[in-house]
């Protein structure tokens, strides 16, 4: 099922590069401001579910490249191994560590930031994977 | 020792490697891997039976009192050389055994898996510790006994195993954890020390009772006795080294450890003999009914087991000596036995006495090893079972009471065992030749370890001095708590024990040669069996499984009203019964009510009544938006811009699922009768009134120390992020976030799930 109008589709292809860009600086800037990875990987989720209205699962498919469910899996995995640095440093699981000196552009880097990162990948994989299922019903 | 343990954890996980890379070559290389620990515990015997114990520990839950603590002494290396010993020719066995099938790597790494938690257990100086390794045996076992995953008995053998012995595990952690709080230490190697403090608690017996729970239906004690036969299921191998040698053993093994700070009170010694004579007359009486080789050589083992029950419930000097030379000796002639019918099973096709007969040309080095090991168990001269019946037929006169009762049931349940030994040593062998002609020796591989064994016991028998005391002295002081003195001799003299024994054998001599007039005679008998313990575990499930199907049924039907009603009710109820017995309300101080904020809340209000009154899908999808974008609107009047920012995307995302599903969805109708209206509505307005009383009361409630003003002030120094909503999140709650995006994670795979399943194929799935 799509819903295929020439307004919808040229607004697509200026909306999606934009949601996703917002999607982004949400996550970056998520641990100053209001965002963070969980409302990113949302809008996120939205860029791509704009398309699957639009222009039918399969372009959706090809644009987000992997299958959802390895996202949320690569997403709960990176989650996981942001706990990991702290421990070989002798601290605690999850104690947040971050780098001496701001990066350009990104800011201040550290676990915590992976770890967001991860909560990103995964609500971005399980909206996907639903809508997806949804999707396929349709047929 | 820890290093020995993780060495065979390691190896578990290399097993299925080792196979692609080394071919028919990895079942050796692999064993030798327990064989090198086997050598590395022969050097320890010197210092341990000079009654140096050696012991190593590490913090593991410092603020529990739980050390991740080993402890060598007699009783463990007995068992840790039996693990190594006996795993290693296993392990060559195996791969003869199961040599071309697919599956063997799978064996191989869950047999040194079993290995690694095995020793543990035996290694184990913590009580937790021991119980985790008590449970990965469990484990391990079940996942040996369900081999053959595609028989539904295999799986239902495993899982009764797992069933029984998860149960005992669970009772006798509580167990563990009482008799830790009687004697102020979880280190096993010390509650010797405190028997007396821990004799005179008042948890002493329901700490007794529930570790006693866990031995006797680890070690199949009646009337737990049931799912070892079933264990059968298993292969061969399997049999031999789990549910004979060792596993099993680890219920005698922890009642003699514990022996020292439990053992020798009345309870004790009516409990754990009671349960051992009654163990050893019904595995042996069971073992003299069977045909089947392979359940005969499990009901002598569960004979067995009983017998060593009733040697540590005894626990006198005698009785420590014999237990523990029973043991071994049980052990190995167990093992030769079991991997002897393996071979037969292997090469003649079949395991039942009544087809097999005259083996014993073409397999000699098999006929050798069983017919040995067979003697043993039967306790003849002048094999090692000899010395070890003689052992026992002198520590039962110690038996404080019912001495006479003991006695003739073990008396009885010896010759049942001896003429079941004879049925294993003389039917496949001799005699006439039956059908299976093709059968010859088996291949090196399911020979070597039987006949190992066998020679062993044959040597134990012949220099018991030399060979056996060096075992059996220090295993029977660290059982006893204090130096034991043990002298063996293969002629003990005539005594009263070897009169018994005469006695014995005669008995089981003549019930050898009536077995099959008895077992015809017997045959009207046979429905009585299908009443044991066995029919109460299947009762004890199948209401299990009516229990929930039942609860489901009223809480979980289908129906999605149904599900938030009892959501939502539960909540209420049980909540809010907190909520009014405790907390005080009060009116929120403050100022009053900005416009803004009526004007939402009166939005929201006529979108919650427009989606109630709404004829349409499409009406109540847009109406609920309204409820719902007017909570992001409040999160923001109420500066939470994290928050609403969130909501704002759900809302949206929301409307796109719906879209999606929508379609699909039939047009709304009235379906429910009144009633069921007023019903649903009480419980929606009593789920608001109980969220409004539960927000009035948070507010009215005075913290002492805000953790709101702490995160404020740590947020940025301690985690670097000027955004405290997100700092908890990422980091100081991280822990928790991590868990809830599991949780969604396992929620999003049952959606999919779920979708997936289309009607077609839930036709084929049901």
């Amino acid at each position: 099922m799509t819903l295929d109008s020439p307004i919808l589709r040229s607004a697509t292809r200026l909306l999606l590069p934009l949601t996703l860009m917002f999607s982004v600086f949400l996550l970056v800037r998520g641990h100053n401001e209001p965002g963070g990875g969980f409302v990113g990987g949302l809008v996120a989720a939205a860029a791509f579910a704009l398309v699957l209205l639009v222009q039918g699962q399969g372009a959706a498919r090809d644009l987000l490249r992997v299958d959802p469910l390895s996202l949320v899996a690569a997403g709960l995995f990176t989650a996981l191994c942001s706990g990991l640095p702290p421990l070989l440093a002798g601290g605690a699981f999850m104690t947040g560590s971050w780098l001496k000196t701001p990066l350009p552009v990104v800011g201040k880097l550290g676990t915590p930031v992976l770890f967001d990162v991860g909560v990103f990948l995964v609500v971005l994989g399980i909206t996907m994977a639903i809508l997806f299922a949804l999707a396929e019903e349709e047929r | 020792m820890l290093t020995s343990i993780l060495l065979l954890f390691a190896a578990s996980s290399l097993a299925p490697l080792a196979h692609r890379a080394l071919g028919k070559r990895a079942g050796v290389c692999l064993a030798a891997v327990p064989a090198l620990l086997f050598a590395h515990f022969v050097g320890q015997l010197g210092s341990v039976t000079a009654g140096r114990a050696s012991a190593e520990s590490w913090d593991w839950v410092a603020g529990l009192g739980i050390r991740l603590a080993f402890h060598l002494d007699g009783l463990s290396l007995l068992f840790a050389l039996l693990v190594t010993g006996i795993g290693a020719l296993v392990l060559v066995y195996g791969a003869g055994y199961l040599e071309g099938d697919p599956r063997l790597p799978r064996f191989s790494a869950a047999m040194l898996f079993f290995m690694a938690a095995m020793l543990g257990l035996v290694l184990a100086d913590d009580a937790i510790v021991l119980f985790v390794f008590w449970e990965l045996t469990s484990v391990s076992s079940y996942l040996l006994i369900g081999f053959d995953h595609e028989q539904e008995k295999a799986r239902k053998s495993a899982l009764q195993a797992l069933f029984v012995t998860g149960a005992g595990g669970l009772a006798m952690l509580a167990g563990l954890l009482l008799l830790g709080e009687a004697a102020g230490t979880l280190q096993l190697s010390a509650l010797g020390a405190e028997a007396a403090r821990i004799q005179g608690h008042a948890l002493h017996l329901p700490a007794l009772l529930l570790i006693l729970l866990g031995a006797f239906t680890k070690s199949a004690q009646f009337p737990f006795h049931f799912w070892l036969p079933g264990a059968m299921a298993a292969p061969s191998p399997v049999s031999a080294y789990l549910h004979s040698a060792t596993m099993v053993k680890a219920g005698i093994y922890l009642l003699a450890r514990l022996n020292p700070a439990l053992g020798g009170t009345d309870a004790w010694h009516y409990l754990v003999i009671l349960a051992g004579a009654a163990t050893l007359v019904t595995g042996a009486v069971l073992a003299y009914g069977q045909t089947d080789l392979k359940r005969l050589l499990a009901f002598t083992t569960v004979s067995a087991l009983g017998t060593l029950t009733l040697l540590v419930g005894i626990s006198t000097e005698h009785s420590a000596r014999a237990a523990m030379a029973f043991l071994l000796v049980h052990a190995l002639y167990k093992a030769a036995l079991f991997l002897g019918v393996g071979a037969i099973d292997h090469e003649a096709g079949t395991r039942d006495v009544r087809e097999l007969g005259g083996l014993a040309r073409a397999m000699p080095l098999t006929a050798f090893a069983v017919c040995a090991s067979a003697l043993s168990m039967a306790g003849l001269p002048p094999l090692f079972g000899y010395v070890a019946k003689e052992f026992f037929h002198e520590a039962k006169q110690e038996v404080p009471r019912a001495a006479a009762w003991v006695s003739t049931a073990s008396f009885l349940g010896s010759a049942l065992v001896a003429a079941a030994a004879g049925l294993v040593a003389w039917r496949p062998f001799f005699g006439r030749r039956r059908s299976q002609l093709s059968a010859h020796e088996a291949p090196p591989a399911l020979w070597l370890g039987p006949v190992l064994l066998a020679l062993l016991g044959v040597a134990l028998g012949l220099f018991p001095g030399s060979l056996a005391v060096p075992l059996i002295q220090p295993a029977a002081s660290a059982m006893r708590g204090e130096p034991t003195v043990v002298e063996l001799a293969p002629w003990l003299g005539l005594s009263p024990a070897l009169v018994q024994s005469l006695l014995m054998l005669a008995a089981g001599a003549v019930l050898y040669a009536v077995h099959d007039r008895a077992l015809a005679a017997l045959a009207p008998l046979r429905g009585l069996a299908r009443l044991g313990p066995d029919r109460g575990y299947q009762a004890l499930m199948a209401g299990l499984v009516a229990l929930a199907r039942a609860q489901t049924r009223a809480l979980q039907n289908g129906v999605l009203g149904v599900y938030l009603l009892v959501t939502i009710g539960s909540a209420v109820a049980l909540a809010g019964y907190a909520l009014f017995s405790r907390a005080t309300l009060a009116a929120p101080a403050g100022g009053g009510v900005r416009l803004g904020e009526a004007a939402v809340a009166l939005a929201m209000v006529v979108g919650a009544v427009a989606v109630i009154r709404a004829r349409t899908t499409l009406i109540g999808v847009a109406a609920l938006g309204v409820v719902g974008y007017g909570v992001a609107v409040i999160f923001l009047l109420f500066g939470g811009p994290d928050l609403a920012l969130t909501q704002f995307a759900i809302e949206t995302l929301s409307v796109l699922l719906f879209v999606l599903v929508l379609r699909r969805l039939p047009p709304l109708r009235q379906l429910s009768p009144r009633s069921e209206h007023l019903r649903d509505g009480l419980v929606a307005v009593s789920g608001g009134l109980f969220v409004t009383a539960l927000v009035l009361a948070a507010t009215a409630t005075p913290h002492a120390t805000p953790l709101r003003d702490w995160f404020a002030a740590n947020s940025l120094s301690a985690a670097q992020g000027r955004n405290v909503v997100n700092v908890i999140l990422v980091d100081f709650r991280a822990f928790d976030t991590l868990g809830e995006i599991t949780v969604l994670a396992v929620a999003a795979l049952g959606v999919v799930a779920l979708l997936r399943l289309r009607p077609e194929d839930r036709k084929e799935s049901l």
